[in-house]
């Protein structure tokens, strides 16, 4: 009898343990940030530091996708909603747009590849797929295959609205679903293009100039590189105490330190 | 006596509830799945969601019919290409190999269904999309890459299985036949094997809806291009990669169409399941201490 007690007993700690690591009590305020898988990586810097700062408040971030951080901040299920692409008429509405940044898409080849630039009338006609061999274009004769990102994704959709125009991006483009899948796949094959976000360039894929300029972060800032999208945190109606004292710190000096380290260029 | 009742009678409704739990948390999804499925078919028309060609949530054009093409060629081609694979490797785990060979093999196969998806999909990306665009062109990315991977993946599924179904045939019928003066193989071929059939196709179906539900490696090597393919070295979209991959943007109708590609895929695998329930009763075979 006296172990079935202890039995109970110990579920019961248990229990009371599981709830308490879930629930943590609530002496402390937090803020959640939830969008954009772009701006996740600066936006999960940002809390860090901020929350060394200040302990009694918690800062979540989660990624998601821009329609995802839009549709949060707008219902109201987070406090700042990320978004990697500009909002429109309907959801400007309803949310406040705070931009902690720009940041450069490049237009990203294979190492291998002997073109160094192109100009977005080029990149146009090779994503809608009216040239498709490099050849066509001062290359090597090696069919093109282009790498895109899902319907949908901020960086896909900057591109389609700076460089795409009327057109669309061709129907049999191969579909990657993050910026690493995309230089993964073009770092791998010879013939591809795709584009990545600035933030994750690296040695593995080559940058292309577009209509002469270099993707830098000099060239992004001063607007001389066009292909660029702004970051945006948004809020619904007016942000609350510790919101605005994140926000404020964001754009004071020390945040926009850690924006400049993660290569987007603080607005 | 009373006490003993008591506790009896606590665990055996303390048992029922959790076993009524798991059902209701199915039936949750399920409902939650059609309610959020079944604008996109009133608003979209079921026979213009189910039969169009055209997937293009910007244009509000929602037809999956190209993704059900591809998840039906990607699960066949797979299937093709796992099936003679994991039976021969499962008769000869049951019946030929020598137990110290048997207690190698197990604990490997077993690891290849621990390796997570994401894994098998990296590799794919790494390793067999460059080899595949080098031998036989197009872009690496490719139904037959996706298929490749989806093979490996449900080995462990159907060799497992069918090597309990295997060994599940009553010893009489073995040592009969070799009484008989049959040679190991053709007991194998002409009395185990048969007999064991009902369970190897068991262990195929539910292998072919792990390989129709499996997401991620497909995502990673399969190409994503809403097309139906010409060729087995065309890209494809299979329907579970399509609900992943524009989940986190959907909104609207959009969010309903990917929940009603959820509809889709859910009236697949329930298809493949009854058929594997109707085989086994209608041969009363048990494998692995039950029905499915």
């Amino acid at each position: 009898m006296n172990s079935k007690y202890k039995k109970i007993i110990l579920v019961i700690l248990i229990i009371v343990g599981a709830y308490l690591l879930i629930n943590p009590g609530s002496n402390y305020e937090r803020i959640d940030i939830v969008g954009s898988t772009s701006v996740q990586p600066v936006a999960e810097k940002l809390a860090t530091e901020f929350m060394k700062n200040h302990p009694n408040i918690k800062v979540y971030v989660q990624g998601g996708g821009s329609g995802t951080g839009i549709r949060s901040a707008e219902q109201g299920i987070a406090s700042i909603g990320m978004s990697s692409k500009e909002l429109d008429e309907n959801e400007k509405k309803n949310l406040t747009e705070i931009e902690i940044g720009k940041e450069g898409i490049v237009i990203a080849v294979n190492n291998k590849n002997n073109i160094s630039e192109l100009t977005i009338n080029q990149i146009k006609d090779i994503f809608n797929g009216k040239v498709t061999n490099w050849k066509d274009i001062g290359g090597n004769d090696l069919e093109i295959h282009i790498i895109t990102r899902e319907e949908g994704s901020g960086t896909r959709s900057a591109f389609e609205s700076i460089v795409m125009g009327s057109t669309k991006i061709k129907s049999d483009a191969i579909v990657q679903s993050s910026t690493e899948a995309v230089k993964q796949s073009v770092s791998s094959d010879p013939g591809a293009i795709g584009f990545v976000s600035f933030a994750h360039m690296s040695e593995e894929v080559k940058a292309l100039s577009v209509d002469n300029i270099y993707p830098t972060e000099e060239t992004i800032s001063n607007g001389e590189y066009e292909l660029q999208r702004p970051f945006l945190f948004l809020i619904k109606g007016k942000s609350s105490g510790i919101v605005e004292e994140f926000l404020n710190w964001v754009k004071s000096p020390a945040g926009n330190k850690i924006i400049k380290e993660e290569k987007i260029i603080p607005s | 006596m009373d006490k003993n009742n008591l506790s009896e009678f606590i665990i055996e409704k303390g048992l029922f509830i959790m076993a009524i739990f798991s059902i209701i948390i199915i039936f949750l999804i399920i409902s939650f799945v059609l309610l959020e499925g079944l604008p996109a078919f009133e608003d979209y028309g079921f026979f213009q969601f189910i039969f169009g060609l055209t997937w293009a949530p910007n244009d509000s054009q929602y037809g999956v019919f190209a993704m059900i093409i591809g998840s039906i060629c990607v699960t066949l081609l797979a299937m093709l290409m796992a099936v003679p694979l994991s039976l021969l490797c499962a008769i000869f785990m049951a019946e030929v190999a020598p137990s110290k060979v048997r207690k190698i093999l197990k604990p490997v196969i077993e690891t290849l269904s621990g390796i997570p998806s994401v894994v098998y999909g990296f590799f794919g990306l790494i390793v067999l999309v460059p080899i595949i665009r080098e031998n036989f062109g197009g872009t690496g990315f490719s139904m037959f890459t996706a298929s490749l991977i989806l093979a490996v993946m449900v080995l462990p599924t159907i060799i497992t299985l069918s090597q309990d179904s295997l060994r599940s045939v009553p010893h009489e019928y073995r040592e009969a036949s070799l009484g008989l003066g049959a040679t190991n193989w053709q007991t194998i071929k002409n009395i185990i094997f048969p007999a064991a059939l009902p369970g190897i196709i068991t262990s195929i179906i539910l292998g072919m809806g792990r390989a129709i539900g499996e997401t991620l490696a497909v995502i990673m090597v399969a190409g994503n291009v809403v097309q139906i393919p010409n060729s087995i070295f065309d890209p494809v979209r299979t329907l579970t990669a399509n609900i992943a991959i524009e989940m986190g943007y959907a909104t609207g109708l959009h969010y309903n169409a990917l929940f009603g590609t959820g509809i889709v895929l859910f009236i697949i695998i329930i298809g493949l399941l009854v058929v594997a329930n109707y085989i086994q009763h209608k041969y009363k075979v048990d494998v692995g201490g039950g029905y499915l």
